[in-house]
């Protein structure tokens, strides 16, 4: 069974973006890009299924400009066994994605979709959703928990108020949730590996998707902030405070 | 316009978030139907109806949308969806999970967590954990929008009368099946509409040490949250994680005990109107945007509140 892995090279977790005096955007310039926490927590989750013996091959797809490899090149260090990089500089929103990943649905049959409920960027927690719509696959999101045994999945999703477990037939996609592994260190001989695996690039045209942005963006802006209140010395101070001066209890 | 707005409910009652949704659609302006879709749903249906600013109530009661599937769910929606210029859900696990399956078949782009309505077609919403707003336009003749549940005040559930037209339901996809749930049964508000949050970090140290907050939370009746770091320890339950990819949460009062405040955790929790921090680094980011704080051993002062708060 193959399973198809979509991985997006966003900025790295730990990095405080800036937004730009002009308002067009945030600044990326020089800061560290880095996989999507939530997809590569999709990759550990493909290659566990395959050290089980459910899963036969793994393929890493990430659509954007060159340097996208880098990021396939990390799935693949992570055990991906090869991977596909849709060649494109346009700016790429989350149904333009799910369009692209449909078409190498098509091309490639997998059995099963893996990745991330959301990317850390755009916060937009739609493509997995939208792939599935455009593939008429069953859908599981916000996973915790995959089992997958005699032509379906069992998933246990995060959802509010606690758990839920669906059972989908395969194929199917599904998105993942931060408690569904703890990714693997990569280690050096794996990313030696990794640098002999292929990476098929195709373009957009190649899918036939027009991948155009939908969304306007006319500014981006500093939220409004918020600013530091005062340290108190006790708790009697913080209960006055608080009932008398912000009213709250 | 015509709004369409995407309940969330249990059959029985409508989820509070139905009602900040409501909000939204009427910021956007036109009239607003509410599509309440599940089985044996007359209750909600009702309920849907008695909201301040709702038009219509569109009921569809079918077996299908009993779990609330998203494939069936979003097949509902569609089903319902001609005629309306936006379509509308709570961007909470429900609403994020049915549609961007709306949108992709409608072949429109969605617009997630919107947190404010600057014009019919033009929307806020913050990228980067929050550190960012950015205002988008669409062009798509029907917007697709989650919303923001803590970017809008709620409707007043009750004073209408709106009418209830039963729909036609789907059926079944046949691909996926409801197995089971795991809620958590509690007495406390829930998490994403109560008006006093007690939330622990990492510096509670244990999962016995969160009953402590327990009891805080019983003097409050608030709910109970936990950062990312806490949750990833086992202290708590995943449910109760608030930031970035947890819960989106903006009561009354926020008491964050020994929380340091990473930036995802800030991004669940900044909108609050009244934020208190106990923690004992002097240091620690949650006091940039603590109204009040107090510097010291967590195990000390949070007994001292309890009694404080008799």
């Amino acid at each position: 069974m193959k399973i198809l892995v979509p991985v997006k090279r966003v900025v790295d977790y730990n990095v405080k973006v800036r937004v730009k005096s002009d308002q067009s955007g945030v600044d990326i310039a020089n800061v560290k890009m880095s996989m999507n926490p939530f997809d590569e927590i999709a990759i550990e989750e493909a290659v566990r299924l395959k050290e089980q013996g459910v899963a036969t091959e793994i393929i890493a797809v990430s659509c954007g400009p060159q340097q996208c490899q880098e990021t396939l090149r990390t799935a693949m260090a992570i055990g991906a066994d090869r991977s596909i990089l849709v060649l494109t500089d346009v700016e790429l929103q989350p149904l333009a994605v799910a369009k692209l990943l449909a078409a190498l649905v098509a091309r490639e049959q997998p059995q099963l979709v893996i990745l991330g409920k959301q990317a850390i960027d755009d916060d937009a927690n739609q493509t997995g959703q939208m792939l599935a719509a455009l593939t008429d696959l069953p859908q599981a999101t916000f996973a915790s928990k995959v089992v997958v045994a005699d032509g379906k999945a069992t998933v246990t999703r995060e959802i509010d108020g606690g758990l839920e477990t669906i059972a989908i037939t395969l194929p199917a996609v599904v998105t993942t949730d931060l408690r569904l592994n703890e990714p693997r260190y990569v280690t050096l001989p794996n990313i030696m590996k990794a640098k002999k695996k292929t990476i098929d690039t195709v373009s957009p045209e190649d899918l036939g998707v027009d991948p155009a942005p939908r969304l306007k963006t006319l500014k981006v802006a500093e939220p409004a902030a918020r600013s530091a209140g005062i340290k108190v010395p006790d708790v009697a101070t913080l209960v006055d405070k608080l009932k008398n001066e912000a009213k709250v209890i | 316009m015509a709004v369409l707005v995407l309940a969330e409910h249990d059959n029985t009652s409508l989820k509070a978030s139905t009602l900040n949704t409501i909000a939204a659609a009427q910021k956007i302006g036109g009239d607003v139907t509410v599509l309440v879709a599940g089985s044996g749903c007359e209750k909600a249906a009702e309920a849907a109806a008695e909201a301040a600013g709702v038009t219509k109530v569109l009921m569809a009661d079918a077996p299908a949308l009993k779990d609330q599937l998203a494939e069936n769910v979003a097949a509902q929606v569609l089903a319902v969806a001609d005629g309306f210029s936006h379509i509308l859900a709570p961007a909470t696990a429900f609403g994020k999970n049915v549609l961007p399956r709306v949108a992709a078949k409608l072949d429109v782009a969605q617009i997630s967590d919107i947190t404010a309505v600057d014009a019919s077609d033009t929307f806020q919403r913050p990228i980067y954990a929050g550190n960012a707003i950015a205002t988008v336009q669409s062009a798509d003749p029907v917007k697709v929008i989650t919303v923001r549940t803590t970017g809008f005040d709620p409707v007043a559930a009750t004073g209408n009368q709106a009418p209830v037209d039963p729909v036609t339901g789907v059926d079944d996809s046949g691909t996926s099946s409801w197995v089971g749930a795991e809620l958590a049964k509690s007495d406390r508000p829930e998490l994403t509409a109560a008006r006093v949050i007690v939330s622990g970090g990492r510096g509670m140290g244990s999962a016995e040490n969160f009953q402590m907050l327990e009891k805080l939370a019983d003097k409050l009746g608030a709910a109970l949250g936990a950062s990312r770091a806490a949750v990833d320890a086992g202290y708590a339950p995943n449910d109760w994680q608030v930031g970035q990819t947890g819960k989106i949460v903006a009561p009354q009062l926020y008491i964050a005990i020994g929380i340091s405040g990473a930036i995802q955790h800030l991004a669940g929790m900044k909108d609050s109107k009244v934020i208190v921090a106990i923690n004992k680094d002097e240091e620690a980011p949650i006091f940039s945007v603590a109204d009040y704080g107090i510097v010291g051993d967590l195990f000390a002062v949070v007994p001292e509140l309890i009694e404080a708060l008799g």
